[in-house]
Order: structure tokens, then C-alpha cells, then sequence
């Protein structure tokens, strides 16, 4: 439950009408570096959630959540949510990351119980302060129920989050270029001149997918 | 059912970076050569600036023949056998120069004369226990004037050091004489890479650009680099980096002498009864093919190499092809190549552009430029600082224990340091052993049901010196150029490795090497064997123009001596 109010997050969530919905109300800081809210560009830019693709409805809330924490949405402005980094996954559990859907459905079975077992309530309802604890948890590979090391599916869905917050717009993450914009990444430059690759250099982020011109084909990337 | 193809003269097997500079001073010699590759073509439309394309997951080479044939490692004969996800070279015609970093440096002269340099200067009882290292038949004079081929007929930028020995210290004061400069300038430099290089001079070192297969600036028609930022492990979108698929295949091809079949598998290299080799069975779409030929010159990767020959057994030859010695897949190496330093800079460095070979090294420390009369090893390794970084590996950096690995305060170390960090690259020198080999794993096949490649290796105290030696001193340069928190890497295992060496050792001594000094069997006088497989030793650089040169000489050798060989 939320250490500050008594009341958890998914209730603060009914009583904004929102459950279910998109999950992009600033939730109750955890720590003083979340003491303020997103920024009001953070909000709009993920209150649209995607249909599913691959995932069931319970396991998009789930993975939705988790991405939340690994690369919150805070006062330094939006993270894995704007992204849509959830949505990456999704998308690509029916492509190039089919492969791993077996791991993720018996890893968020795993971790649903977990969590229901050792804090009482399923991880969407948790405080955000209790939903990092189960992640250190899994991250740590001292939770129980899984096959194999919860770590290991922690690991994976660190990898696919960051996949899906870094990498291509093409791939259904990236949206916006939030991610490339929130580590500076100022964005691709076909033709990189000698004043591009000085110190101090200002560039202007190009915003641009490498599919947004037709100099490319777009080859189906194999399974992995 | 099996065809039966006409008869040629050579059969190239792989027309990667080897076999695909071999075939053109053969074509050019009026010789009819059948060159089989297990890949396909690739243009520039086919390599975007896609990071997780290729970087994360390995297109286009994850859905070729070598990812079906991936070696087994294991580190000794008693130890458990691992097998990796994924083989780092690629099948293409071109093969892996298409990805890889076309670092394209000529070997030291000491790289030549390990056991011979080390006896004079230091005694025998330097070289290390285990070690089967022998000098190479010929030294650097031999190699130089087939460097200077491929560098002028494929294109390496470059900044010379030291022409007919006129030291030039804007290059390599280390290198061994060459006999003219690079056909192009070096790459040009950045911001952060001049930082790297005052703080060397500032350290009394001798920093100098690296040598590139990338043009510096148009060359035979073809763009200049555009410095992108997605040439590692990425083909180029202007034809920029000169794997052969664009200099000397085609031009193969313009004689009318070159046949290319792709999408070919080869299975076995076929003999008589004499112990000559007739010709090469393979495999497309399941048809099996006949391709007669009066030479066959072996030029897959070095893992290949050693199993197609293993596999092609005969009367002639109960244990593998040209191993009636047991040499194939001794002498094996994975080069020391991992085990680099990372730094944090309290600044931004601005490398979200540039490539691995535009860079800066050092070679004060490598292979024998130092006195190592006070040293417990031999060789050395040289210091390489680049400009490289794509935001997924960018925002996937270590945070040198200072934040946790996810949440908000990793994000925020993350904003702030993502442009921060450099990651060095330290090749060292890497010795065979006695128990370091390739053979046949028991258990592991390919779809056709032939035993892939078993890596048996292990790296010993030498290599292991070396590279805490390399360390040290990457981290006094990044130190001395503002660095306020390094990391030095581990240096990993010999399992399956983009540098390979040895398993079909070039030497006079055929109790001890596959192929004699021009690259062609001691047992089988029409097989010839092209690629970084008949390197003794690895010097401390890439390895391809080397593997270049000798393709181009062992070609060279056979137009000369057609009769003899093929009689």
C-alpha cells in the first residue's frame, strides 16, 4: 500500500475514473527526486495506449507498470511510458522477439503470484515504493516461483525496455524520439560534418526514423 | 541426386574478405575461377542506420548458414562444453568486411620473428611453457609489397610512419618500412580523439591515426565516409568501406573469368585416390552439386576451414584432408582482443557520430617496442581510442557503481553521463598453444548433420599479463586526459571470436604447420588455404589486411606456377 496516503495507487486510479486505462496520473513520489510531478508534456504524450498485439490485457497492465519503474517518468521529464516501451514489446513478441513470448508469459505469471504472495496485491495496485521493492527482488533473483533466476527475467525486460525506449521509432517504441531526446542523442545525420564531431557542438535533434526516407529496405530482423 | 557441373580451373570456397581478393589476380591471369559463397548480395539500401537492426539483432548475418554452425568452446579437455547464441562473421559475397570495423593494419616486423627476436634479445627460456609458436616463414619485406596491392586496389586511408625507413612520426614510428604512403589520407579526426591525442604526446607516447579500408575521400569513383555513426557491425549506405564486393570482385568479374555461385554450402573437398583434390561437393536448396576443379583454394573463416578439411575424409585421408600430420586445427588463437577500459569523463565528448576506425592509437606497448627485460611476458598490445556510440548501448552503460541499474536515479546518471563514457580498444599479442585447437565436436551438428567446430582454448598467464599491462596504461591516458572514474573489463573467453587464427598454419616444417610458405597444403600440392587460419602468430591489430595480402600472394603464386601445381 502507499507509505504516505493509505491508499494505493490503482485506487487513486479508480477515483480519477482512470483504471484500466492508460496509467498516466504522476503517481505518489517514492523518493525526493520524484517529489515533483511529470512534466505536463510527459502526460499527453502517453495517454494514448496501443490495441495489443501478442500480450493478454492483464499482462500489457503488468508490463506497462514494470517498464513505468525501470525508466520512470519523473521530475526529469518522461521515461519508458511515453516511449512506449510496453508497446515495443508487445509488438515485437509477435516478430522478432516471438521467441522470448514463452518467457514472458511464465514470467509474469511467476511474478503476478509473487507479488500477490509476498506484498498482498497484484504489482498495479502496489505503492510505487512496494513495486520497486518486488522489482529489486526479481532484479536480484531472490524471488520465488520462477523458472530459472528471476533475475533472468528481470534482465529481459530491462533489455527489451530500454530496446523499446532507444532504439528505432520504426520498431513502436521511441515514440516521439523521447528516449533518443533524454540522453542528448541528437538523432541521425546521414552526412556528419568535421563541426558536427567537435567538442561543444550544438546539434539540433533531426527527429527522424531511418525508414522515414525510401533509401532503405525495411528487412524483417530474424528472431532472437 | 547429384549434378555433376563442368570443369574449372580454381574454385574459390568463400569470397569473403580472403577468397574475395584472391580471385582477381587469378581472373586477371586468364584463369577460369568458379567462386562459391554461402551468401548472398547485399547493396546500400540494405544497410539502415538501425541500431537494433544491427547491432541487437545481428541482421542480415543472424539468418545465414554460419548461424547454423555456430563452434562449441569449452577451455580445456576436461572442462564443459557452452555454445554461444550467435557466430560474429557473416556470409555474403564480401562476407563480414560488409560489418566489420575495416581497421586495416599491415603486422609489426616483430609479429614475423616471435621465437627468433625473443631468443636474441631476452634468451630462449622467454618464450612461454606450452607455447607453439615458431617464427613465420618469411618476414614483414616478404608481405610488404602484397599489403601495398590490397591497400591501393581495395582503398585504406592512412598516415604512414615510416616510408622505405624515413620515420614519420604523424604515423606509426613503430610500423616496419613501406615503400609508399597510403593511397588515401587518414580519417579525418574529432573533437574528443584530439583531447586523446595531446594527452598521449603530454604522456610522451606516440599517438597516431589508424588505418581504415574506408575511403577518406572519393576513391575509384566511390563516396567518401559520411561518418553516420552506424558502421559497426553496419554496411555503408555510400559504398564507403572497401570490402571486396566492391574493388576486386567485380573487377573479377569484368575479365569474364569469374563465376560467382551464391547460396552455396559446401560440405566436402572431394579427392582421388592419389590425395589430390578434384573438387568441391555443395549444397543449395537441397540439391547437391559436383563443381570439378584442377585447384581448390579453401577461404571460409577460420572455424570453416578447419572443419571443411576435417570433414572431407578419404582413403587418402582417414583423419580430414591435409591431416595426415595432425595439424589441422592446431596453433588455434582467439585473439586477446576483449579486456578494454572504460572511462567517465566529467564532460560531454560528443562521439554520438564517427566509426571504430576513426580513431587514435598508441603502439609504444605493443609487440616488442618496449624493453621487456623486466617483464614476466612477451608482445604487447596496442592502445585504440575511438569515436562510436548508438543510444541504445549509450543508455545501456555501466554506471561505475554509482547508481543502481534501472528507476530515477539511474535515469538521471543516465541523461547526464550518456555522452560521458569512452570504451578503449586494446589488441594484444596472443600465443598458440599446445591445447589450444579446433577439432569436431561429438555432439553438436548443423542441419545437414555434420559436426560443427569445437574450440578447445584458453587463455594463458601471457595474454593475461599483457593485457593487465595494456589496462594500466589505457587508464594512465584517460587519466591524463580528465577521466574521473575508469573501469577495466574482463577479458574475456577464446570462444568464437571475429579474430581466429591458426588451425592451418602457415610453415616450412610440415610436421608443424597445414600449408607450406605460399599457402598450399604440404600434402595435397593442389589445395591451397586462404585467410587469417594460416597466421601463427596475431600480432597486436586486425587481422584482415594480413589475411588480404596473403590471399593476394598465395593467388599470385598459383598464376605463376600453374603447371606446377596443377600437374
Amino acid at each position: 500500500m502507499d507509505e504516505t496516503k493509505g491508499v494505493s495507487r490503482r485506487d487513486l486510479l479508480k477515483r480519477a475514473g482512470l483504471a484500466g486505462a492508460a496509467l498516466t496520473i504522476p503517481v505518489t513520489p517514492a523518493s525526493p527526486d520524484q517529489a515533483r510531478p511529470a512534466t505536463p508534456a510527459a502526460q499527453s504524450a502517453a495517454v494514448k495506449r496501443e490495441p495489443i498485439e501478442n500480450l493478454t490485457a492483464a499482462e500489457a497492465d503488468m508490463l506497462e507498470a514494470i517498464c513505468a519503474r525501470i525508466i520512470p517518468s519523473d521530475a526529469n521529464g518522461p521515461g519508458a511510458r511515453e516511449a512506449r516501451a510496453a508497446h515495443f514489446i508487445d509488438r515485437g513478441l509477435g516478430g522478432a522477439l516471438k521467441e522470448s513470448r514463452e518467457a514472458y508469459r511464465a514470467g509474469f505469471a511467476a511474478f503476478d503470484r509473487y507479488c500477490r504472495s509476498s506484498r498482498g496485491a497484484a504489482f498495479v495496485d502496489l505503492s510505487t515504493r512496494d513495486q520497486d521493492s518486488v522489482l529489486m527482488d526479481v532484479e536480484s533473483g531472490s524471488a520465488t516461483g520462477f523458472v530459472g533466476s528471476s533475475g533472468a527475467f528481470f534482465n529481459m525486460v530491462r533489455t527489451h525496455t530500454l530496446q523499446g525506449t532507444f532504439g528505432d521509432p520504426h520498431y513502436g517504441g521511441n515514440a516521439n524520439f523521447v528516449g533518443w531526446d533524454l540522453i542528448g542523442y541528437p538523432g541521425l545525420r546521414l552526412n556528419v560534418t568535421t563541426e558536427d564531431q567537435r567538442l561543444g557542438a550544438k546539434l539540433t535533434p533531426t527527429h527522424k526514423s531511418a525508414y522515414d526516407t525510401t533509401m532503405f529496405t525495411k528487412a524483417e530482423s530474424h528472431d532472437h | 541426386m547429384t549434378t555433376r557441373l563442368k570443369d574449372t580451373d580454381v574454385v574459390v570456397v568463400g569470397l569473403g574478405a580472403a577468397g574475395g581478393v584472391a580471385v582477381l589476380p587469378l581472373a586477371q591471369a586468364g584463369i577460369d575461377v568458379v567462386g562459391l559463397e554461402a551468401g548472398t548480395w547485399l547493396t546500400k539500401k540494405d544497410f539502415a542506420p538501425d541500431e537494433l537492426r544491427n547491432n541487437v539483432r545481428d541482421w542480415p548475418m543472424a539468418v545465414q548458414k554460419a548461424q547454423q554452425e555456430v563452434p562449441t568452446h569449452r577451455i580445456n579437455a576436461r572442462a564443459n562444453t557452452t555454445r554461444a547464441g550467435s557466430h560474429p562473421m557473416m556470409n555474403a559475397v564480401g562476407g563480414t568486411t560488409l560489418h566489420y570495423w575495416a581497421q586495416s593494419w599491415r603486422l609489426n616486423p616483430w609479429d614475423f620473428k616471435v621465437v627468433s627476436e625473443t631468443t636474441r634479445r631476452y634468451g630462449a627460456s622467454r618464450l612461454p611453457k606450452g607455447s607453439t609458436v615458431e617464427d613465420w616463414p618469411f618476414g614483414l619485406d616478404e608481405l610488404e609489397p602484397y599489403y601495398d596491392k590490397v591497400e591501393y586496389e581495395c582503398g585504406v586511408s592512412g598516415q604512414a610512419g615510416n616510408i622505405k625507413g624515413a620515420i614519420d612520426a604523424r604515423g606509426n614510428i613503430f610500423e616496419g618500412p613501406r615503400n609508399r604512403a597510403y593511397p588515401m589520407p587518414p580519417l579525418r579526426s574529432t573533437g574528443f580523439i584530439d583531447l586523446m591525442t595531446s594527452a598521449a604526446r603530454g604522456l610522451g607516447w606516440h599517438p597516431f591515426p589508424g588505418p581504415a579500408s574506408i575511403n577518406s575521400r572519393t576513391y575509384q569513383g566511390r563516396s567518401a565516409c559520411m561518418y553516420h555513426g552506424f558502421c559497426n557491425k553496419g554496411g555503408c549506405h555510400v559504398d564507403a568501406k572497401n570490402g571486396p564486393h566492391l574493388t576486386t570482385i567485380p573487377r573479377a568479374q569484368d575479365t569474364g573469368r569469374l563465376k560467382i555461385v551464391t547460396r552455396a554450402h559446401v560440405t566436402s573437398i572431394d579427392t582421388d585416390a592419389n590425395g589430390r583434390v578434384t573438387g568441391v561437393t555443395y549444397v543449395t536448396d537441397g540439391q547437391e552439386f559436383v563443381q570439378p576443379a584442377k585447384v581448390v583454394l579453401l577461404a571460409s573463416y577460420t572455424y570453416e576451414n578447419s572443419r571443411i578439411l576435417l570433414l572431407s575424409k578419404s582413403k587418402a585421408f582417414p583423419n580430414g584432408l591435409s591431416n595426415n600430420h595432425g595439424q589441422v586445427g592446431r596453433h588455434y588463437m582467439s585473439h586477446a582482443q576483449g579486456g578494454s577500459v572504460t572511462a567517465l569523463f566529467p564532460f560531454n565528448i560528443n562521439a554520438w557520430y564517427g566509426l571504430p576506425a576513426q580513431g587514435v592509437a598508441v603502439d609504444n606497448f605493443a609487440d616488442d617496442n618496449f624493453d621487456h627485460g623486466a617483464h614476466d611476458y612477451i608482445g604487447g598490445g596496442n592502445l585504440w581510442v575511438m569515436s562510436d556510440r548508438r543510444p541504445i548501448s549509450a543508455a545501456g552503460m555501466g554506471t561505475f557503481g554509482r547508481t543502481p541499474s534501472w528507476g530515477s536515479e539511474w535515469k538521471a546518471f543516465v541523461m547526464r553521463n550518456a555522452d560521458r563514457t569512452n570504451t578503449s580498444y586494446l589488441q594484444k599479442t596472443t600465443l598458440p598453444y599446445e591445447d589450444n585447437f579446433l577439432d569436431l565436436d561429438p555432439v553438436a551438428k548443423d542441419p545437414l548433420g555434420f559436426a560443427v567446430c569445437r574450440i578447445t582454448a584458453d587463455y594463458r598467464d601471457n595474454e593475461r599479463r599483457v593485457s593487465a599491462m595494456a589496462q594500466e596504461k589505457m587508464t594512465e591516458w584517460y587519466k591524463a586526459a580528465g577521466a574521473i572514474a575508469t573501469q577495466s573489463n574482463p577479458i574475456g573467453t577464446m570462444g568464437p571470436t571475429t579474430h581466429a587464427y591458426g588451425g592451418t598454419r602457415m610453415g616450412r616444417n610440415p610436421e608443424t604447420n597445414v600449408v607450406n610458405e605460399w599457402g598450399f597444403s604440404h600434402e595435397v600440392p593442389n589445395l591451397g588455404v586462404l585467410g587469417a587460419s594460416v597466421m601463427g602468430t596475431s600480432g597486436a591489430r586486425n587481422p584482415t589486411l594480413t589475411a588480404q595480402a596473403l590471399a593476394w600472394r598465395t593467388a599470385e603464386y598459383l598464376a605463376k606456377n600453374w603447371k606446377n601445381v596443377t600437374v
